[in-house]
């Protein structure tokens, strides 16, 4: 398994690292939550990621993508996390493309993943009903009717879901609230009557909302994938969900870490700079070792995805476990070694605490993955 | 065929007629020397086989009895070497610590009279670095070396040499100048260890073994041209070594082999289910012992990634100060294994002889308090600690 970045992956990360600092430096992040955009991301900045191939790292070259990978997206999302970069990337390049690209029929891929690529369609991706990841728990129901289905029920968390065009739905058509099996997706217009989003203020400010169905009906051309078995998709999608924002946790991470560093090295007390004092030093020390394991396992993970790893819902399990665990304990010791401005708004280091309680909750906390790890590992 | 092609099936054929039954089972590695011991006669056809080839070091230079491999190749050797199932044909800290530092800082001449035999096992080295006075503090170390015509003359004391009661040789930090500041005064020096000035002490460790010895010279005595690199400059060739050490000492964390392989249950899981039961889902019946395993399994996967990516990413060649952070958090998960499974077992792990206990049982109480060592050999967390925070992340003393 490679666990470096070829010539051309490297060379689209750094291209992504160049953009991110030019175009969305965190106060980028920051403008857009002190103005309370209705938005949550500039559009402008989204058509520029696109016009780089953004939209299209996972969407074959068929459908006007690249289809660089994984490897390729997750090198742009740890770049766009050191910046906290608001954008679709993630449930429209990541989760919209993959939904479609691996559950569509040929029609709905040729007419949905080009807009996609282009940057011209934006989607999100509902499927939790609870504030746990309990993803096969589903009481949305999908009702048939003639030609159509009818649906009612919430969900909530849906990242993105405020603002995207098309709403990728988990409903169930079958089968008890925790089976597997009785799940199928439909392809949701966002402006369907009886669809109501409601934004949900997160404390990171990520992007994200409820949304509540009633009676919204949906033509049967509207079913991704086979009625009933929309499981596989679900389950192939978030594994790679959970690695694309690994990738984009250990961004915030890196971030968050070198912002330390730096203050260590520059903040006096006692006539020498703080960083100078074991007890700070042997925490950076243990928290640089933690990342080096988070860098090794998100890489892992995201070449599993590539190489079509016979392993990779282990791997996804271990990015995430990981990206959490190292994304909690850095961005709490950031606050900390930061001291007192460390807690005030002015100073972007608390933007990363906020940041990674949210985003350790996002497919699965560490805990969850620790008991997914044990079931895949058979103990 | 492309080359690597090639060189696979060359390799193949090589072990298919080389590699002796008995070595592809597992088992103990011999240690090599002047006289050396071997549990099996294939052990013997088995080192002087892949001593010939140069193979016990793949990558050395075959000017110097190594095997002059690629970095493309030596994997493929592995492989191959694993595919059979081959054990390596020998241990040694000349392997692992001492060649690498002669291949840097050594003359052609001291080469040609080392190397080939580290690679041939015909040499047993031990290691004489820490002293009563000097453990972490290691540069303030006493045994001093003097001059005395085409010799020097060593006296001191040498504590934790690993071994030292069956190795031939040493290699030594030695004081040869007393009046410079202390890291300047320093000279690493080969000593042989067969002779009157050299006497070695057993010391009896917590787990009962005694795999360390105190070494004492008095009047011993080694020719000038067992001096390594220059006079008073031996600390960089020390340091380098240290590197060595630690990246060696880091594989131990992975002693699991956390299920990477087609066996998805880590060994530490079968103990947790052995000892402890299992539920209705064949789960592990204790929950917490579950969760403290799956974390284990997933930071020695995370572990054993890092350090495969390490050597990927070594471009330049050799160690560099991240070797510090592998020892580090290497000794500490094979700490936390250890304590995990004695948890597992419960009594059964606490039994130091005889009934009802395996011997199974009393190797794991017996490596259990072994690896309490692991964390202070080869240089303390705390120390490794200090090298990360000065040498990788530049924060200042």
């Amino acid at each position: 398994m490679a666990l470096l970045l070829n010539e051309e992956q490297q060379y689209l990360k750094d291209t992504a690292k160049d953009f991110v600092q030019k175009k969305a430096p965190i106060s980028h992040f920051r403008e857009l939550r002190d103005s309370k955009d209705e938005t949550g991301y500039s559009k402008e900045l989204w058509k520029q990621m696109a016009e780089l191939g953004w939209a299209g790292v996972l969407i074959s070259e068929e459908y006007g993508g690249s289809d660089f990978g994984m490897v390729g997206m997750g090198g742009i999302l740890e770049e766009t996390g050191r910046c906290l970069v608001p954008s679709p990337l993630f449930a429209t390049a990541l989760l919209g493309a993959s939904l479609i690209g691996l559950g569509g029929k040929a029609d709905q891929k040729k007419d949905l993943l080009p807009k996609i690529a282009k940057g011209e369609l934006t989607t999100a991706f509902a499927l939790e009903e609870g504030s746990r990841h309990t993803p096969y728990r589903i009481s949305t129901t999908a009702e048939k009717k003639g030609k159509d289905f009818v649906l009612n029920g919430k969900k909530t968390f849906v990242l993105d879901g405020h603002s995207a065009d098309l709403i990728v739905l988990a409903a169930r058509t079958s089968g008890g609230i925790e089976d597997q099996s009785g799940i199928s997706l439909f392809l949701i217009d966002s402006n369907s009557t009886g669809l109501q989003r409601m934004r949900t203020h997160m404390v990171d400010s990520r992007n994200a909302s409820e949304i509540h169905l009633k009676g919204v009906e949906v033509s049967e051309t509207k079913l991704l994938g086979e009625l009933d078995a929309g499981f596989s998709i679900i389950e192939e999608v978030l594994e790679r969900g959970q690695i694309g924002i690994s990738a984009e946790m250990l961004g915030n991470t890196l971030e968050a870490f070198d912002i330390t560093l730096e203050y260590l090295k520059e903040r006096k007390q006692f006539g020498a700079v703080i960083g100078s004092f074991q007890a700070l030093q042997h925490r950076a020390a243990v928290m640089f070792a933690e990342i080096e394991l988070t860098k090794s396992s998100v890489m892992g993970a995201l070449n599993a995805v590539d190489e079509n790893s016979n392993d990779r819902s282990r791997f996804a399990s271990l990015a995430k476990f990981k990206a959490g665990e190292t994304l909690h304990l850095v961005s709490s010791e950031a606050v900390q070694m930061h001291g007192g401005v460390g807690v005030t708004d002015e100073f972007d280091i608390g933007f990363f605490l906020k940041r990674s309680r949210v985003a350790e909750q996002i497919f699965g906390s560490s805990d969850y993955h620790l008991d997914r790890y044990a079931t895949l590992s058979e103990y | 065929m492309s080359d690597i092609q090639t060189f696979r099936e060359e390799t193949q054929g090589w072990l298919k007629k080389n590699c002796p039954p008995e070595m592809r089972k597992p088992g103990d590695v011999c240690w090599g020397g002047r006289n050396p011991s071997f549990s099996h006669p294939d052990q013997e056809i088995w080192l002087e086989k892949m001593g010939e080839k140069g193979w016990t070091c793949p990558m050395w230079p075959s000017e110097y009895g190594g095997g002059g491999l690629s970095h493309e190749e030596n994997k493929v050797l592995q492989e191959e070497m694993f595919d059979v199932g081959a054990r390596p044909a020998l241990a040694s800290f000349g392997i692992w610590m001492l060649g690498p530092a002669l291949l840097e800082f050594a003359s052609h001449e001291q080469k040609l009279e080392h190397i080939p035999n580290i690679v041939k096992g015909k040499i047993w080295w031990c290691q004489g670095y820490s002293e009563p006075g000097s453990g972490s503090d290691l540069a303030s170390l006493s045994t001093k070396a003097v001059e005395d015509g085409d010799n020097y003359i060593i006296n001191g004391q040498k504590i934790w040499t690993s071994n030292a009661n069956y190795a031939d040789m040493i290699f030594c930090l030695v004081r040869t100048g007393p009046q410079e500041p202390k890291h300047n005064g320093i000279s690493f020096l080969l000593i042989d260890m067969d002779q009157p000035g050299v006497e070695v002490k057993p010391i009896k460790l917590i787990s009962g073994k005694s795999p360390f010895c105190e070494t004492f010279f008095t009047d011993a005595t080694a020719p000038k041209s067992n001096l390594i690199g220059e006079i008073n400059k031996g600390w960089t060739i020390a340091k380098r070594l240290l590197q060595h050490e630690r990246s060696m000492i880091s594989g131990m964390g992975l002693a699991t082999g956390a299920g990477s392989g087609p066996k998805k249950t880590s060994g530490m899981a079968e103990l947790g289910k052995k000892y402890a039961g299992t539920d209705e889902k064949n789960r592990l019946a204790d929950s917490q012992l579950r969760a403290k395993i799956a974390k284990h399994d997933l930071n020695s996967r995370a572990f054993g990634l890092t350090l495969q990516r390490m050597a990927e990413d070594a471009k330049t060649g050799g160690p560099s100060a991240t070797a510090s952070m592998g020892k580090y958090y290497g000794s500490e998960q094979n700490k936390l294994r250890y304590e995990i499974m004695l948890q597992a077992m419960g009594t059964k792990a606490l039994g130091w002889e005889g009934e009802p206990f395996t011997p199974e049982e009393l190797a794991i109480t017996r490596e259990w308090l072994r690896s309490k060592a692991n964390s202070i050999e080869g240089g303390t967390s705390e120390i490794n600690l200090n090298v990360i925070s000065k040498r990788v992340l530049n924060l200042p003393s």
